[in-house]
């Protein structure tokens, strides 16, 4: 049975903010190239950073592969590879915790670094703020859900595989599982809206810099050459006033 | 055979009095914008001294440039593709902002708006980095004329690595300037330690550029440079880096800081390059021999099979032509009296030095001796290890013998020429001891002592068929564009966000000076938009907003369009401008005839 509430909630919301999030990239990527950045505070302040940054950034990325792991991979898939659902939990569990702890630590000496040096914190935006807030929340709903919830099974046993992935899946593949995500324990649920409303905001913060990812860079001549006819000057064309290419003769002749 | 142009530049140092004049300018060119206060693309360093950021020479700590891996290969110093991608979130080997210095402005506005008291007010300095009171204990030029060189001389990386009983005696004796930009290297590490990709190396001039909207501010470029001329905008969050002042290039004008040098020591012009044989020319085993290696990579422009290739490359006729009469190729390759600035970084650098002769100069007048004849030079040179020890530091990977070589050349110039000024007759021996014919040394004479503006400045223009997309030339109005004056500022993702800029240069210079001219707060706004546009000046007159309008003058005239046409210098304006005697036709005192 599904209410009008949770179709809002577990249909129309997602749907919303995932739009918001690809049409938003596009927009910001053509609309502001130049702010596209990392907002590096590095200059100001290195012997936290130095610690917090790299715990938090490979802490999220583990904790990102573990979403993947958890919400894209069916289960019948993890079972006909032979994976036990006590091995599974164990593996989420405990690798899961450890990305989490780092994660939350990272992020909590960065947030206090940010806000007690001086010019670190004079450096952040209005924007900066609320993707913080946000970002805080989402990943403290979620190390809540990890502790409470498959830990210490506050409130009985919930396997998110048979509930929250396949709703997750389902928006993706057009079938819809409002009925599950309404089913779904307090702190998923919570964690869920929370993540689609950090997914609404990401284009309009500093996080668009995990799209530039630099992976090109394992693979890339050292030395890019340029060519200035590629962009000549900084102006932009006028329309109507487009350059005509002119084909350069050809090497050997 | 892959023949490439590369623009670059020899600073005669002998000639240079360290009066920062270039620094200033460059700076008021291109980074006069918050977020850039600590950058100078331009500096001058007094040597000895620790340079701009402190101990920026010391690889051993700041891992910049390029070294040679166990199998002889050529690797970033600060560690392979793997690692360098792996350290992202938190640049291990980059300087914080007090490596460099803390940048301050004062708060003027307490001396006018102070309360009557017994004492006078003062104007606080405050930190254009935090915006709080500060005490201004380091700066850009802290220790410039040696100034507490007691305590700092020391931390020299170049002097650390002399022995310890000729620092003190150094210290007590030699003292000259060195004025540094971005090398525009052959092999840039800077380029190569870029994740994004951002960096390029322009294919037509070999100019070396941030793509200011594909840097994403992963700030690798700044631990890959050696010689710490890729700075971090820690507003916009990009890096920059001397543009060699392209624009000012592509239409034949020197750079910013040529053009003002007071001294005229610098010299503009192209080099012709193998470009297939850089790599093997940076992987030279032996570091003293790395001089010789990137000599061995020019190609020499009177050579037919060069030109050939070089019209096969794509290189248009007039460029060959510019390379033929490049007073770069003389002074590097046919005189051999320039020298690279720390060819061990193996990047390959391409702005070189003529050493200064005038140390040893010194030292010899003081005993009381004739300074100006040669054999008293060379035995002074051959006598002298200090100065030379610490040349061949900077210059030669610590090899004597190259900087030797040149100081002779110099002394055996100074004492040749002394004979003909005096109206005797020249001593063919004097060039004959250091390998030169007479024609060749007054030819070297006159490219170092008199070359005028256009000897000096050998810089072909980019082409007439391109003018119309290029950055800085009025065949358009350069206020027509998408959008009009005015538009910019802060967007609302911080500073510098929102559409791209498509605005000329100039037009954004000008728009940041009238802003900074015109605000009254403390430090400068959040907006990119307050330079005096220096770019396109070429020397005479004076551009409007160079200086605060006179208050009777504001009056009388009518505002300044932002066009960029001048006006004339206000009274007392010599009819050349101040830096305009390069430009001038007249009788130049230094001609002898």
């Amino acid at each position: 049975m599904t209410t009008t509430l949770a179709t809002i909630l577990w249909v129309v919301v997602p749907y919303v903010c995932l739009a918001v999030f690809a049409l938003g990239h596009v927009w910001r990527y053509r609309y502001d190239k130049f702010g596209w950045t990392t907002r590096s505070s590095q200059l100001y302040e290195s012997r936290l950073l130095r610690w917090a940054s790299p715990l938090f950034h490979f802490g999220i990325l583990a904790v990102f592969l573990g979403h993947v792991m958890g919400l894209g991979i069916p289960k019948a898939w993890t079972e006909a590879v032979g994976m036990t659902e006590e091995i599974y939990h164990f593996l989420a569990v405990s690798i899961g915790a450890v990305a989490g702890v780092c994660t939350v630590v990272g992020m909590a000496l960065l947030i206090y670094r940010r806000r007690t040096v001086g010019p670190v914190f004079s450096a952040t935006t209005r924007m900066d703020k609320v993707m913080y807030l946000v970002l805080a929340v989402v990943i403290a709903l979620g190390m809540w859900n990890t502790v409470a919830g498959s830990i210490l099974n506050l409130g009985g046993h919930y396997d998110y595989r048979d509930g929250v992935s396949v709703w997750f899946r389902g928006i993706f593949r057009f079938s819809l599982h409002p009925e599950l995500m309404a089913a779904a324990p307090l702190g998923f649920q919570l964690h869920g809206l929370a993540a689609f409303f950090l997914f609404a905001l990401w284009p309009f913060t500093r996080l668009v810099h995990v799209f530039s990812a630099p992976v090109g860079y394992l693979w890339r001549p050292y030395v890019v050459y340029r060519s200035r006819s590629d962009r000549l000057g900084a102006r932009a064309g006028r329309p109507g006033w487009e350059r005509v290419e002119r084909r350069r003769e050809p090497a050997d002749r | 055979m892959r023949v490439m142009a590369q623009m670059s530049m020899v600073m005669n140092l002998d000639k240079c009095i360290g009066c920062h004049t270039c620094s200033v300018t460059c700076k008021q060119a291109w980074t006069n914008r918050t977020g850039t206060e600590y950058v100078w693309f331009n500096n001058v360093e007094t040597r000895p001294g620790q340079g701009y950021p402190r101990t920026y020479e010391d690889q051993e700590r700041w891992e910049g440039g390029w070294t040679l891996n166990r199998r002889g290969r050529l690797q970033l110093k600060a560690g392979g593709r793997l690692k360098n991608l792996m350290t992202v979130f938190s640049s291990p080997k980059m300087p914080s902002i007090n490596d460099y210095y803390e940048p301050w402005t004062y708060d003027y506005e307490n001396l006018t708006n102070a309360p009557l008291q017994e004492h006078t007010p003062v104007a606080r300095p405050k930190s254009l980095i935090s915006g709080k009171d500060m005490n201004v204990s380091w700066s850009a030029n802290w220790d410039d004329d040696l100034g507490g060189s007691a305590g700092l001389g020391t931390k020299d990386p170049v002097l650390v690595k002399m022995e310890e009983k000729v620092k003190l005696e150094f210290e007590q004796t030699f003292m000259f300037y060195l004025p540094r930009i971005c090398e525009h290297c052959l092999n840039p590490s800077c380029a190569a330690s870029c994740p994004s990709g951002a960096i390029y190396k322009r294919a037509e001039d070999g100019i070396v550029l941030v793509d200011q909207d594909k840097c994403r501010g992963w700030r690798k470029c700044v631990t890959g440079c050696p010689y710490k001329k890729v700075y971090f905008n820690h507003r916009t969050g990009k890096a920059e880096k001397c543009t060699f002042c392209f624009p000012r290039i592509e239409v034949g004008l020197p750079t910013v800081c040529s053009e003002t040098c007071v001294g005229r020591l610098r010299y503009i012009g192209l080099v012709l390059y193998d470009a297939d044989r850089v790599l093997e020319a940076a992987s030279e085993p032996d570091e003293t021999r790395l001089l010789e290696a990137q000599r061995s990579v020019f190609l020499d422009p009177h050579d037919p099979v060069v030109m050939r290739e070089a019209e096969r490359a794509g290189i248009p006729r007039d460029w060959v032509e510019a390379a033929q009469r490049s007073p770069i190729w003389k002074l590097i390759s046919e005189y051999e009296v320039a020298l690279p600035l720390h060819p061990e970084y193996r990047t390959m650098p391409m702005v070189w030095y003529i050493p200064p002769l005038s140390p040893v100069v010194d030292v010899v007048t003081e005993t009381g001796v004739d300074a100006e004849d040669s054999r008293t030079l060379f035995a002074a040179i051959d006598t002298l290890r200090i100065p030379v020890g610490y040349l061949a530091e900077l210059f030669t990977a610590g090899d004597p013998e190259p900087v030797t070589a040149v100081l002779k050349k110099l002394a055996a110039m100074r004492s040749y020429m002394r004979d003909l000024n005096m109206g005797r007759d020249g001593d063919p021996s004097i060039p004959a001891a250091v390998g030169m014919d007479e024609a060749t040394m007054r030819e070297m004479y006159r490219l170092l002592a008199i070359a005028k503006y256009d000897e000096r400045y050998v810089i072909p223009s980019a082409h007439a068929e391109q003018a119309h997309g290029l950055e800085e030339l009025a065949t358009e109005c350069s206020l027509d564009y998408e959008g009009g004056p005015g538009m910019g500022g802060s967007g609302p993702f911080g500073e510098g966000s929102g559409p791209a800029f498509s605005e000329p240069i100039a037009v954004e210079n000008f728009h940041m000076l009238q802003t900074r001219q015109t605000t009254d707060t403390v430090a400068d706004p959040a907006t990119r938009k307050a330079r005096v546009n220096l770019l396109n000046w070429d020397g005479k007159g004076a551009p409007p907003g160079l200086f605060p309008p006179k208050p009777d003058e504001a009056n009388l005239r009518e505002p300044a369009g932002p066009s960029g046409e001048t006006r004339p210098l206000p009274s007392g304006g010599s009819d050349g401008g101040p830096t305009g005697a390069g430009t001038t036709p007249g009788p130049d005192p230094q001609v002898r005839p």
